[in-house]
């Protein structure tokens, strides 16, 4: 392999390998895309791998990058060698210390993987308004293009912050960098040693605070000093682009790569030229040498470092000859003259010429542009459209990637455009999240990278859903290092591992001409052809394809693998790739098997060799007909005769064109229609409840615990079911009440909507009496019963909801007769938090408005394509919102008190106006009782009354009434999120909250992990439970967030878990609702970062309370004032040890299985401190109650 | 007095061991043992398919939901020392032999010829003195022979004699349609002891959920006598030592299993229900029966009683009761 060591990993990884052995402290927090870096940290450092200077890092998870960013101010302070990972929000949150860090002139680097910032929405993905938001911190930016620029900028940044005592921002794209999958060079430790020198390291600890030589830093200065004192650091700005440039050379004796503060590429005569940074640059260097070579004169200038920004070095980069330069930028400044490095550009080359550098004959045109706002894609066709806009017509501000029918900025560009070389080949893999596909073709870059002296390149495409989320990956492997970071649009293979695809994605659209279509599919040989629909076959036979097939899905059950049909496909790539020899290939796998899988035991690399091996013999080719003749076409993405902009625009972006709508498609301002996710049929679930009404008891269990609302009970007149489908079922109803009435009773599934988890089987209390393995629900395949479950759900939904008002509430089995209004999300399948959001819909959704921390439940709340919050046949439904991550439950505070205001202004409205719209009208309005559901329902009926007195009368005041008359009714308000939101980030904010004493409902949807970001530990994580920053197991106990809250002894408390006791959840929302001041819900949410088998969560959830893990219980101050004692314990002493239950997790489990010793004392400790919190709250709610002298 | 006894070619300080269950599971519960007196311990059960389904298990938590969505590609640091295989078991056996002088008998109990041998190699290497083969197994398949199932007991210990030069104990039921014969099967396999006899996991049904449940119910003295006609009858008809477990609570029934020819007797539910101290009691009882009726030594009263010294040799292999008549002949 050329003398050299190569590694085959992602940005993050690069990142991540150069800053850890080049630190000894790093504080840390997790946010996309840049939560790896900090992740590979931690599990080195559990680990005990070195930095180079022999030491094992230390790693310090904070409540918040703000925090992080506070631990490595203090941490610098101390002499320490000090560094952090972060993206977007967690970057604005460290600004405050940046500018500190870099007013003291501490050395630091910090790594970025920029991500966009939230603005009308969030996006995870990449551009640089994170970092240039960050551009007036005083810190140093350096931007990597590759991977490969990312492990060396790190350690040249390194270097460079120590020697100039600026701090460094050291960038790169977040996802398009970050998670591309590259085969580098490795920068040797050695390497590292020769750039970070001993004498660089004592300077920085010789400026530490240390009480054997203080001093102070940090002081408050005055108008009279502060100015002069801010002007001392110039020259330490001054010097700066030179050490990075000799930093640079210096890097480039060590290992060969040259690197320019702004390296310039392309034609010596170039006449057109584009200035760029980070990931794209690589795009325009391809699409120049590309252009170049058919006769034209272009080039690119790439800026590695954007500040400090060094006026000469940047003009000696232009060639003589330019005469038109394009700016683009990854960031939109609205309001700005143009964007930032642009009029960085204009004022250099104008500020440049007056000083006489470099040798610019004379002042060329320049134009600036945006491109590749949250990973838009930058391709070759986007660079040749930016380089023909100079001249007369140039435009100026464009925009480019986009089709801009608003404001007419985009150039036009031809999407056919490809610069794609012969040498390399290029394939694409369509798998579901479940099914492997990614981390196979991970796998194949590694085997490729590792076994040949071939390059490679591997990037992932995910969609926005947590379950059957469809992977799209893109793989290059070529002779020559691959700089192309875009999407494949040519590809010479295209495999299909989900034969369901072929029904609505055009998975061919990508294939090149000659290409190779490969599909998994249970079709054989000679059946397969007249499966496919007209655009496959009419494209296959276009493209002049050669199709392959393989029934993945039995050989990977035969051999043991289940749904997991990655290395069967992947052995079917190489086969037909022709990457690799076959036999070479065969047995790279094999190797990498081993390796791969090893540490998980024989059991499993066995099953993974014998796939190998039963492939080969299963993968055929099929002839393809000249002639189209399919029935079939792709579906639809919609149902036909969905609302306008739900086919327009919605469908279209779950069809996979999202790219293609135009700026006119969207609102202005962020606002989108609720109610959407039942328009997309996602038909993801390989099994769907069955409802045998004989067994059933109507307990409503099932209902309650459907993670996706799927499962809906009614109860209604039976002179409805006249019209009903032949297979449609019911039975009478058998709540007394009912029966009296004679209504029948149906439990439906949305076979469309589910995604097959079973819980609903789980909590299924009834077994049918002839055989007890089956209950009154059973799962059976979902394809044969797929169209008459469609008939019967649309005849289902035209029963009307029963009256609410004739809904009681008191129990579980009549409450889940109330309509949810939050449904089909694309939660996790079996997820534990929705089961909560969706009661809470169900009691108070009409009248509620949801602030929602960022987390999963604002992915699957509020993720485009479309919204799980629906609306009732009113039209009413809870309105959302999510802020931020870490103001969440300020946000929902702002919601209550601009209510109450309004419903202040109406009242006072209502006074005014009495005598004229009838003074009992008046008193009621003013007085009602809104405690429960009739209560509501009349005083809506009143303010009915009152707009129509309103519009009668023709006054000021009574306009202003009949606008502000619906604040007269009830609104609840309801601050949602996670335990990694409720007790670190926002915890600051939640605790201000509670104690206002103002009415709002906070829900904790307690994973004990940042679930969202993958697994991380939050203060909710228990003891001994392995986590992401906890490798070693978690040391410390669960914060008592419930115990916190109830010391205010003005807060409603409950904490809740509906696995174990839904019926004292659902009193815990009811009572949280009705307790005029702050109400807290802390919520057991299993969760699949438990390691836990999601189709069986509830065991889980009740093995949780019943060993004292999680103690169920409400504190309701109201009952202090009735002389009653508040607490009431739900929780019964426990029946089984937590080390019992610890046992059935994985997270506990890992521990134990690695740790054993450690393991054991955290299963002791957890035992010792459930026993003793369970006898402290067993104290607390044995006290009597003291009548409150009034 | 001496209590010693001989059991898979190791001199014992005394007959009374301690069979294979969770107490085993604690290294300080093993020295609890030898400090109350036990003469050897025997492990708890290495399974080799809990081994296969803890790594199905493992990869099927750290695989799930992986790489399906942008933000959380995993949900699980990688964990390199995870211990899948029998590590954990083969470390127990290391640290139980570092703490105790009493001989370490480890127990296993594999589902494939091939786990039985590897996992039989490294006990062996481990440094345990004996191995005892748990073969626990309820024959389902009504297509299979009884000799077929026969035949597998003996595939297996041959197996894993062929593979190991500890001695090799077998943990039996008592399920089989001969059992004298097939006691001599494993005597002439090279079996070093058959341990009599392995009391089977016995499933209730709760009826409040519908289900089976798990109850394991510690066994009585009654249990004993199951063991004791065995060992009576086999005594001296075959090689291998004969281990005695099951419903041995008192030293009287430590007494009775030795007089019918045990070489050790195994203790289990006694010491769940009394504690590991019921050793040192069992342990005086014994010493008193035998001062009250004159034994020096335990190998004075091994297998006084066993069928060939009884004097109605009959009386151990009526299967029905019916009156004890004496045999008269003319």
């Amino acid at each position: 392999m050329k003398g050299k060591k190569y590694l085959t990993i992602d940005g993050n990884e690069a990142a991540a390998y150069t800053a850890y052995r080049v630190n000894e402290v790093c504080a840390i927090y997790p946010i996309t895309p840049s939560s790896n870096m900090g992740e590979w940290a931690d599990e080195w450092s559990a680990k005990g791998i070195k930095n180079i200077w022999g030491n094992v890092p230390v790693i310090a998870e904070m409540q918040s990058e703000g925090g992080a960013a506070g631990a490595v101010h203090g941490s610098l302070q101390a002499g320490a060698l000090t560094t952090t990972f972060t993206a977007s929000q967690g970057l604005l949150l460290k600004i405050p210390n940046m500018f500190k860090i870099a007013g003291e002139l501490t050395s630091t680097v910090f790594n970025i993987s920029a991500r966009t910032l939230a603005t009308h929405a969030l996006s995870i993905f990449g551009d640089h308004s994170d970092v240039m938001a960050a551009r007036t911190t005083g810190f140093a930016m350096l931007a990597s293009a590759s991977v490969q620029e990312v492990m060396d900028f790190g350690l040249i940044a390194q270097a460079s912050t120590l020697e100039s005592r600026i701090p460094f921002l050291h960038f790169f794209d977040g996802f398009r960098t970050s998670h591309e999958v590259a085969k580098i060079e490795v920068v040797e430790d050695d390497v590292m040693r020769a750039m970070v020198t001993d004498d660089l390291v004592k300077a920085h600890r010789r400026r530490a605070l240390s009480p054997d030589r203080p001093v102070i830093r940090g002081t408050a200065q005055n108008p009279d000093v502060f100015f002069q004192n801010r002007e001392t650091m110039n020259h330490f700005y001054a010097r700066c682009p030179d050490i990075v440039q000799k930093n640079m050379d210096k890097f480039a004796e060590l290992t060969g790569r040259q690197y320019r503060l702004y390296e310039y590429y392309g034609a010596e005569d170039a006449e057109k030229v584009i200035i760029i940074m980070a990931s794209a640059a690589q795009t325009v260097k391809e699409t120049v040498d590309y252009l170049n070579a058919n006769g034209e004169k272009t080039g690119v200038i790439m800026v590695r470092l954007y500040r400090p920004f060094a006026l000469k070095a940047f003009m000696e980069a232009i060639p003589a000859t330019v005469k038109s330069i394009c700016v683009l930028d990854r960031t939109k400044e609205p309001g700005a003259n143009g964007e930032p490095m642009y009029l960085d550009v204009v004022n250099a080359i104008n500020e440049g010429l007056d000083s006489g550098y470099g040798t610019l004959a004379e002042k060329p045109q320049i134009v600036g542009g945006r491109y590749g706002l949250s990973s838009k894609e930058f391709t070759p066709a986007m660079v040749k459209a930016v380089l023909e806009n100079s001249g007369k017509n140039a435009r100026n501000h464009f925009v480019v990637g986009i089709n801009d029918d608003v404001n007419h900025l985009s150039l036009d560009f031809d999407p056919e455009f490809s610069i794609e070389s012969d040498k390399v080949v290029r394939a694409m893999f369509y798998g579901l999240g479940s099914d492997g596909t990614v981390g196979a073709n991970k796998n194949s870059i590694k085997i490729i990278g590792e076994n040949t002296d071939n390059y490679a390149q591997g990037y992932f495409v995910y969609d926005s859903k947590k379950s059957g989320s469809i992977t799209t990956s893109h793989l290059r492997f070529g002779p020559d290092p691959i700089e192309s970071p875009y999407l494949i649009t040519k590809a010479n293979l295209v495999a299909c591992h989900q034969a369901v695809f072929l029904e609505s994605t055009d998975m061919l659209k990508n294939l090149d001409k000659g290409g190779t279509f490969l599909v998994n599919t249970p079709y054989g040989r000679d059946e397969i052809w007249n499966k496919l629909p007209r655009e496959v076959q009419s494209q296959l036979i276009e493209k002049e394809a050669k199709l392959y097939i393989i029934d993945a899905q039995d050989v990977a059950e035969k051999s043991g693998m289940g749904r997991r049909i990655n290395t069967v496909m992947q052995v079917c790539f190489f086969a037909i790739s022709g990457v690799l020899p076959r036999d070479k290939a065969i047995e790279a796998i094999k190797d990498s098997i081993v390796k791969t899988y090893g540490r998980k035991g024989e059991v499993i690399v066995q099953m993974n060799l014998k796939a190998v091996d039963n492939t080969l013999e299963n993968l055929y080719e099929v002839e393809i007909p000249a002639k189209v003749d399919s029935d079939t076409s792709l579906k639809a993405p919609v149902p036909a005769g969905s609302p306008d902009f739900v086919e327009k625009v919605l469908g279209e972006i779950i069809a996979g064109r999202g790219d293609d709508l135009p700026v006119s498609a969207f609102p202005v301002d962020g606002t989108f229609p609720i109610g959407t996710a039942k328009y997309e049929k996602r038909n993801i679930a390989l099994t769907i409840p069955t409802w045998d009404p004989d067994t059933c008891t109507q307990c409503g269990k099932c209902a309650m615990v459907c993670p996706h609302a799927t499962i809906r009970i009614k109860a209604y007149d039976p002179a409805l079911l006249k019209d009903a489908p032949s297979t449609f079922k019911s039975v009478d109803v058998r709540n007394k009440e009912y029966r009296a009435e004679g209504l029948k009773y149906t439990i439906q599934v949305a076979a469309e909507d589910c995604t097959g988890c079973g819980v609903c089987v789980e909590v299924c209390p009834a077994k049918q009496k002839t055989d007890k393995s089956k209950k009154a629900l059973v799962m059976e395949p979902q394809l044969p019963l797929r169209n008459e479950e469609i008939k019967n759900w649309d005849f289902f939904l035209s029963i009307p909801e029963m009256d609410r008002n004739k809904i009681p509430l008191n129990s579980i089995r009549t409450q889940q007769l109330q309509e949810p209004l939050f449904e089909f999300s694309g939660a996790c399948s079996g997820c534990g938090e929705t089961p909560y959001i969706k009661m809470m819909t169900q009691l108070f959704g009409d009248r509620m408005l949801i602030a929602n921390a960022t987390g999963c439940s604002s992915i699957y709340g509020g993720n485009l394509p479309t919204t799980p919050y629906a609306t009732n046949k009113d039209g009413r439904g809870p309105a959302w919102s999510n802020s931020l991550f870490e103001d969440n439950a300020e946000f929902g505070l702002g919601y209550r008190l601009a209510i109450d205001k309004q419903t202040e202004n109406a009242k006072q409205l209502v006074k005014e106006l009495a005598s004229k719209i009838g003074d009992p009208l008046a008193e009621q309005l003013l007085n009602a009782d809104q405690s429960d559901e009739a209560g509501i329902f009349e005083q809506r009926e009143r303010i009915e009354t009152l707009k129509a007195k309103l519009n009668e009368i023709d006054s000021p005041e009574a306009k202003r009434l009949l606008e502000a008359a619906d604040y007269l009714a009830k609104k609840s308000v309801w601050i949602v999120g996670g335990d990694g939101w409720a007790y670190d980030i926002g915890y600051g904010g939640l605790d201000h909250v509670l104690a206002s004493g103002k009415n709002v409902n906070v829900l904790v949807m307690d994973t004990e992990v940042y679930s969202n970001t993958g697994g991380q530990t939050s203060k909710a994580t228990p003891i001994g439970a392995v986590a992401k920053f906890s490798a070693s197991g978690k040391p410390i106990k669960k914060k008592d967030l419930g115990m916190i809250a109830m010391a205010y002894e003005s807060v409603y408390v409950a904490v809740v878990a509906f696995g174990s006791k839904d019926e004292q959840t659902l009193k815990a929302f009811l009572e949280a609702e009705a307790f005029d001041g702050p109400s807290i819900i802390i919520a057991y949410s299993h969760c699949i970062a438990h390691g836990i088998d999601m189709s069986n969560p509830l065991k889980n959830q009740k093995a949780a309370v019943d060993s004292g893990q999680w103690i169920l219980y409400r504190y309701n101050p109201d009952k202090i004032l009735q002389g009653e004692n508040p607490l009431t314990l739900d929780s019964r002493p426990r029946k089984m040890k937590v080390g019992e239950y610890m046992e059935m997790e994985n997270r506990f489990k890992m521990l134990m299985k690695s740790k054993p010793a450690l393991a054991k004392q955290y299963i002791d400790q957890a035992q010792l401190d459930a026993e003793m919190r369970f006898k402290h709250f067993q104290y607390l709610a044995a006290r009597e109650g003291e009548k409150i002298e009034e | 007095m001496d209590l010693s006894t001989t059991y898979l070619g190791k001199t014992l300080k005394s007959p009374l061991v301690a069979s294979a269950s969770p107490l085993s599971e604690e290294i300080s519960n093993i020295k609890k043992l030898e400090d109350a007196g036990i003469g050897a311990v025997v492990l708890y059960s290495l399974f080799e398919e809990q081994i296969r389904l803890e790594q199905e298990e493992y990869n099927f938590h750290t695989t799930q939901g992986t790489d399906a969505f942008a933000e959380s590609l995993s949900y699980f640091p990688e964990v390199e020392d995870y211990k899948l295989g029998p590590e954990l078991y083969l470390e127990h056996i290391q640290k139980a032999k570092a703490v105790v002088d009493v001989p370490i008998i480890a127990s296993l109990n594999g589902s494939s010829i091939g786990g039985w041998t590897d996992y039989a190699k490294e006990i062996e290497r481990a440094g345990a003195d004996a191995l005892e083969l748990n073969i626990y197994y309820i024959p389902t398949d009504s297509s299979m022979t009884g000799a077929e199932v026969e035949a597998q007991y003996v595939e297996i210990l041959k197996a894993v004699k062929g593979a190991v030069n500890i001695p090799v104990a077998l943990k039996l039921s008592p399920f089989f349609s001969n059992f004298s014969n097939m006691a001599k099967q494993f005597d002439e396999a090279g079996a070093d002891a058959l341990v009599l006899f392995n009391r089977f996991y016995q499933p209730d049904i709760d009826l409040d959920e519908y289900e089976v449940t798990p109850n394991l119910l510690l066994s009585q003295s009654s249990a004993m006598r199951i063991p004791m006609r065995w060992i009576a009858i086999l005594k001296d008809n075959i090689k291998a030592d004969l281990a005695a477990t099951s419903g041995i609570h008192t030293g009287t029934d430590v007494v009775k299993m030795l007089l019918v020819g045990a070489n050790v007797t195994m203790l289990c539910s006694s010491l769940l229900k009394h504690g590991i101290n019921h050793v040192k009691n069992i342990e005086d009882h014994l010493k008193q029966w035998m001062r009250e009726n004159d034994y020096n030594a335990v190998s004075e009263l091994q297998g006084s009683m066993s069928q060939k010294k009884t004097a109605d040799p009959s009386s151990f292999e009526r299967a029905q009761y019916m009156k004890a008549l004496t045999k008269y002949q003319l």
